[in-house]
């Protein structure tokens, strides 16, 4: 005790901050909401989970990033196959081209849930071991998906050289599409992590989930072949309207904005949901991971 | 002065699930097994009502001045690490509030967050934006980082390849050098070898002298918590029972310690139900005790000679008999064994006790117990046994302190006896 005292105090250390935040630790109930400002005060957090999540994904792998471009063209060469086996009609769209510009925001999507819905389970002592902003955990995962995305991206513009297809005006929409996928994808994210720590039956319940969304999503079809009568029920799924207008996009056939408008409506509610179960699940994570 | 941690009627309830009635016949199971997602389904959303509550930790109330390092003590399962949880914000109270001004940082586990995968580099970055730093925070703080554990040649290098060690030095100074206004630490000093041990506890103690920072200090090691602490609060079974002078508490905790571990085996109910030997004689009752005294104890330290009092009673005349202790680790393996001589005699339906002394050993800090048998004989001319009972007498050997207050260091894969070592010559 006495020896401890007459140590010399560090010499590294900053005046103490002159304002204290008071935090008060109390139990809560119902639902609760997005805490924004400790989401901000932490966003160096963000980009660290990021940047290792990018560098975990392809370690140790042969092809590397490599994987983010076979698996779109692998599935296009196959949809190629089948689809023209099958008679389907792309609207004069190259099959190729068709088929690929649905094939990336579909792949974001699929693989965004699929990791996604692992995350916290495969990560409990960030649970368990120490406080952090939660959210952040389902969110880099997804966020890290963009790379693929950006790489995937740049397949779409040289098939689209070898094809002739010039890029429209309209290409900007992208953009906004990019991020209403983001969007949704975060909020089945959210959703589908959260319901995984506490129901283990997710395990079971995503890759049917996203193989059902498959055949829901015009990935393999124009969603024209549905007709006026059903159509309007496909276009409740986001995806729906985010890969048709991102096909319309990159081709320069006109946009449907009411389906794209219908999916943007439940893709935002389906962000919201997504951010309230996770919240609400959150405060137990520790106990139940 | 003002209080860095308010805690008023802190509780933390669990539910512990029962069995599901009505589980016997094949109506009732096929009912069972059908009725089995509903009732997981109320189960796991937390509805299930009849389930019993176990209480984690119940009406916990105290402050901890700013600045102050207070050691938190108590048994396993006395609820430290839950209120550490708490604190954390790692888990939710179930009753009560707690009001804690400025940044907390907790640290109940070493390289939390760490990826096996990235450079020891990468990892510092990851660790430290994991326990609360920013990138700036963690620029400034980096080269001290990697001077404190020693590893500048494998930086670049996976923590993969990294050695147990080289892993715990890089996972701890990341720790080390986090600078929040309150630092939550729970065992974490229990780490590395014994040199880098006393480095980690020199930190812990400039950590906490040095800037007015408030430490709460979870651990097992009495001879730490006296080093470090300033106050200590003590938990039983989710209460908190004392609160004091280190030295006040730490000698509550031994109490409690001892009064919780038994030093009286009372085995006169097996009467006629030995399971082992002839039953000539049957033990009753062992009493473990320090030699020193006698004063009766299930803890001792190394060096300490151990007495066992054993009662036996012998049906019929039994002469030259004797006892013998064969002293095993918690897990049963056996470290040694002791043989009185064949000097103990009964007459029939007569008892008495015999007193064993266990001399001249060193055993390394641990949990044990004995096996004792009563028998005569020897191989060569033919052995009896009258009984044996094992799983008697436990006892804990406490570490030894060092002058500087750190523990003397043991590893578990150097066995459980301390040999002394001679003089080491050279004869070549």
């Amino acid at each position: 005790m006495t020896q401890a005292a007459t140590q010399a105090p560090a010499t590294d250390a900053p005046p103490p901050a002159p304002e204290l935040r008071e935090l008060v630790i109390e139990p809560k109930r119902g639902w609760i909401g997005v805490d924004w400002g400790e989401l901000v005060r932490h966003r160096d957090l963000l980009g660290f989970l990021i940047w290792r999540d990018f560098k975990v994904r392809y370690k140790q792998t042969v092809l590397g990033l490599g994987w983010a471009i076979l698996q779109p063209v692998f599935f296009m060469l196959v949809f190629w196959l089948v689809g023209a086996s099958a008679g389907i009609d792309t609207g004069g769209v190259p099959k190729p081209v068709f088929y690929f510009a649905g094939l990336l925001p579909w792949t974001f999507f699929a693989v965004g849930v699929q990791l996604s819905s692992q995350c916290l389970v495969n990560q409990q002592h960030l649970l368990t071991k120490v406080y952090l902003p939660r959210l952040f955990i389902p969110t880099s995962v997804i966020v890290v998906g963009l790379i693929d995305l950006a790489v995937a991206g740049v397949i779409l513009a040289i098939i689209m050289g070898v094809y002739q297809v010039a890029p429209p005006a309209q290409i900007a929409m992208v953009v906004p599409l990019g991020v209403l996928l983001l969007g949704f994808t975060l909020g089945v994210g959210y959703l589908f992590s959260a319901l995984t720590v506490a129901y283990r039956d997710l395990r079971y319940i995503v890759p049917f989930f996203v193989q059902a969304m498959m055949f829901l999503s015009p990935v393999i079809y124009p969603v024209s072949i549905f007709g006026d009568t059903w159509g309007w029920v496909l276009k409740l799924n986001p995806m729906t309207g985010i890969i048709e207008s991102f096909r319309a996009a990159v081709t320069g056939t006109p946009i449907d904005w009411t389906g794209l408008g219908m999916g943007a409506g439940v893709g935002v509610l389906t962000l919201f949901v997504g951010l309230a179960v996770f919240r609400r699940i959150e405060r137990r994570f520790a106990d139940i991971a | 002065m003002t209080n860095a941690i308010t805690l008023d009627a802190i509780g933390k309830a669990y539910q512990i699930g029962v069995r599901a009635p009505g589980e016997d016949g094949l109506a009732a199971a096929i009912r069972s097994t059908l009725t089995a997602p509903i009732r997981n389904l109320r189960r796991l959303s937390g509805a299930e009502v009849d389930s019993r509550t176990f209480w984690a930790l119940r009406d916990i109330s105290f402050e901890v001045p700013q600045g102050q390092v207070l050691g938190i003590v108590g048994r396993n399962g006395a609820g430290k690490s839950t209120l550490l949880k708490i604190l954390s914000r790692i888990t939710e109270p179930t009753e009560g509030r707690a009001r804690v001004r400025g940044r907390i940082a907790s640290l109940l586990e070493v390289g939390t967050g760490f990826h096996p995968e990235l450079t020891g580099r990468e990892n510092v970055y990851l660790n430290g934006a994991i326990l609360g730093m920013s990138r700036a925070e963690i620029d400034a703080k980096y080269d001290q980082i990697v001077d404190f554990a020693e590893i500048e040649q494998f930086l670049e290098t996976p923590v993969k390849r990294y050695s147990s060690g080289m892993f715990l030095r890089l996972a701890f100074a990341v720790a080390a050098f986090l600078e929040p206004e309150i630092l939550v630490i729970d065992e974490v000093l229990a780490v590395g070898d014994a040199k880098f041990q006393k480095k980690c506890l020199g930190r812990m103690r400039e950590v906490s002298r040095g800037d007015g920072r408030t430490v709460l200090f979870v651990s097992h090691n009495m001879a730490t918590v006296q080093a470090l602490c300033d106050r200590c609060v003590l938990l039983d079974k989710g209460t908190l029972k004392a609160d004091g002078e280190p030295a006040e508490i730490i000698e509550r905790y031994h109490d409690l310690a001892a009064g919780r571990a038994s030093t009286v085996y009372d085995l006169s109910d097996r009467a006629g139900a030995w399971e082992f030997g002839t039953g000539a004689a049957m033990v009753t009752r062992v009493e473990i005790a320090r030699a020193r005294d006698g004063a009766p104890s299930a803890f001792f330290t190394s060096t300490d000679e151990i007495e066992l009092r054993c009662t036996v009673s012998a049906r019929e005349r039994v002469d030259a008999f004797r006892v013998a202790v064969i002293v095993k680790r918690a897990d049963g393996t056996p470290v040694g064994a002791c043989f009185g001589p064949d000097a103990c005699s009964l007459t029939e339906r007569e008892t008495g006790t015999f007193r064993v002394r266990l001399n001249d050993f060193a055993l390394a800090a641990g949990t044990y117990c004995c096996e004792l048998k009563v028998g005569k004989g020897n191989p060569n001319e033919g052995r009896t046994e009258f009984d044996a009972v094992d799983d008697v007498a436990h006892f804990e050997i406490t570490p030894e302190t060092a002058a500087d207050g750190s523990a003397g260091y043991w590893e578990p894969a150097w066995g459980a006896v301390k040999f002394q070592a001679g003089a080491t010559e050279r004869i070549a």
